[in-house]
């Protein structure tokens, strides 16, 4: 899957979760900046899940956007 | 009583199928407005029931973040938006030391429309799709947790559950927290939002709910075509708060709640005894702690819910309590035949009646009231609003598991 399409639907999930404004979210920003906690990230995760239609099981440490495009990316 | 701490209420909430806000509430429950309707909240095509009371155009973002909304359950919501209005009402925070600010706020059941869609969930598509937050969003605890960490109360925080009394509990147990000097100040309430499916379900298979189809033939307190109470949902507040630590900030006082009774049937699961002896006793010890006299002029917010067993009993309850004369000459009425019955909110939302008809000397009315029960012969205030003045205003709550609980309040 193209960068791209992970990253503007991260875009899309934690600005449909948060007050987040979705062109404030970047590459660089980090979960913990955009107020994304442990707790949220295992929803932001399922419904990430939903609208790629593939299945993340994370098993590192994930801080910033482009840790997790990265790591969908690499699935 | 002179070694208690007195205990005062500094700030009022609420949000109910009759309006948003205190003001709008108590102006509609004195107009005799009726805010039950249809349900709409989910299709009740194979539903026996049809009617309850909604909180109109409920927005949780008008009272809290987005990011806070998704992690809440309705019930939370309306804790909150409840809350909100007490707090700013009363100023208390940055005026309370805040290991002495608390919160008691009781709910009936908690999250019931979040354990019910993360139910359907695990059923659809497995345990690994069921939310993180539907842990913390079901918990019955949760609008106490919520408003703790919203306003740094860093004293007890807990929730009353005892059903249809949770709000009273809350209240009650509230103020003996003020009263022997575990907290200054108390955000103390209830809220409910249980109309859900399976909620509805159970109640109507209960035969607890009213399967009239008419809204004005539906919630009928105290009248001899009562069938059963209509589902409703909502939340309330009081910040109550020590009398001395209110004047020394000049707070505005708006009464004093000086008495609370607390007793159980140790009977049955829902059906009150038939001699009302344990709401008699509630009714009692909240009489006793506030110093009642037959010389009082009394109104009492009646737990009044419509039901056949509840309206007789509650009827007895108030004649044995107050005595026979004294309970003729005492103002009474059911604000549920306007509200429907909000669960866990409703002894919330009937303290603040209590108190605003003791503020005001006006007597909302039992709407609906039109065919007199033999067995219901009391001067329930039907159709209309009275005048009274009032000295001591007492509101009662029953709930099932048989939880009775009576609040008092007078004039400062």
């Amino acid at each position: 899957m193209d960068e791209k399409t992970i990253f503007d639907a991260i875009r899309e999930t934690v600005a449909e979760r948060t007050d987040a404004n979705i062109d404030d979210i970047k590459m660089e920003s980090t979960f913990r900046e955009l107020g994304i906690d442990s707790l949220d990230t295992v929803e932001l995760l399922m419904n990430l899940e939903d609208k790629l239609g593939v299945t993340i099981e994370v098993d590192k440490k994930l801080e910033t956007v482009k840790d997790l495009v990265d790591f969908i990316a690499a699935l | 009583m002179a070694e208690w701490r007195r205990v005062v209420v500094t700030g009022m909430g609420a949000i109910s199928p009759v309006g948003k806000g205190l003001e709008e509430n108590w102006n509609n429950l004195v107009a005799g407005v009726n805010g039950i309707d249809n349900i709409t909240l989910f299709d009740t095509t194979d539903y026996k029931a049809k009617l309850d009371g909604e909180v109109k155009d409920f927005n949780p973002r008008d009272y809290m973040e987005k990011s806070d909304v998704l992690k809440t359950d309705r019930y939370a919501q309306f804790a909150i938006a409840a809350a909100s209005e007490a707090v700013q009402m009363s100023g208390i925070v940055g005026n309370v030391d805040p290991e002495r600010f608390a919160v008691y706020f009781g709910t009936g059941i908690g999250g019931m429309a979040t354990f019910t869609k993360e139910h359907n969930t695990l059923l659809k598509r497995g345990p690994s799709r069921v939310s993180p937050f539907f842990v913390p969003m079901m918990i019955a605890n949760m609008s106490s947790g919520l408003l703790s960490i919203r306003y740094n109360a860093q004293g007890p925080a807990m929730p009353a559950v005892t059903a249809c009394a949770s709000g009273s509990n809350a209240i009650g147990e509230a103020m003996r927290l003020i009263r022997h000097g575990y907290a200054n100040a108390v955000i103390a309430g209830g809220s409910e939002a249980a109309i859900s499916e399976c909620g509805v379900a159970g109640f109507i298979n209960m035969q607890a709910l009213s399967t009239a189809t008419d809204k004005n033939e539906a919630s009928l307190p105290f009248d001899k075509r009562r069938s059963g109470f209509v589902i409703a949902e909502g939340g309330a507040a009081l910040i109550l708060e020590e009398y001395e630590h209110a004047k020394r900030r000049n707070a505005t006082i708006f009464a004093e709640l000086v008495g609370y009774g607390s007793t159980s049937d140790a009977y049955h699961i829902t059906a009150p005894r038939a001699d009302a002896e344990g709401a008699r006793r509630a009714m009692s010890q909240a009489l006793k702690e506030a110093g009642y006299t037959d010389s009082d002029s009394v109104y009492i917010n009646a737990h009044g819910t419509g039901t056949p067993l509840n309206d007789k009993a509650e009827t007895l309850a108030i004649k044995h309590s107050l005595g026979e004369d004294a309970a003729r000459r005492a103002a009474i009425s059911s604000t549920k035949s306007m509200t429907g019955h909000m669960l866990g909110a409703a002894g919330a939302i009937e303290a603040i009646v209590a108190i605003k008809a003791l503020e005001s000397g006006i007597i909302p009315p039992t709407i609906n009231l039109l065919e007199r029960d033999e067995e219901c012969d009391l001067d329930y205030t039907a159709n209309k609003a009275g005048k009274k003045d009032i000295t001591l205003s007492l509101s009662n709550s029953l709930g099932f598991g048989g939880h009775n609980a009576t609040l008092a309040f007078r004039r400062v």
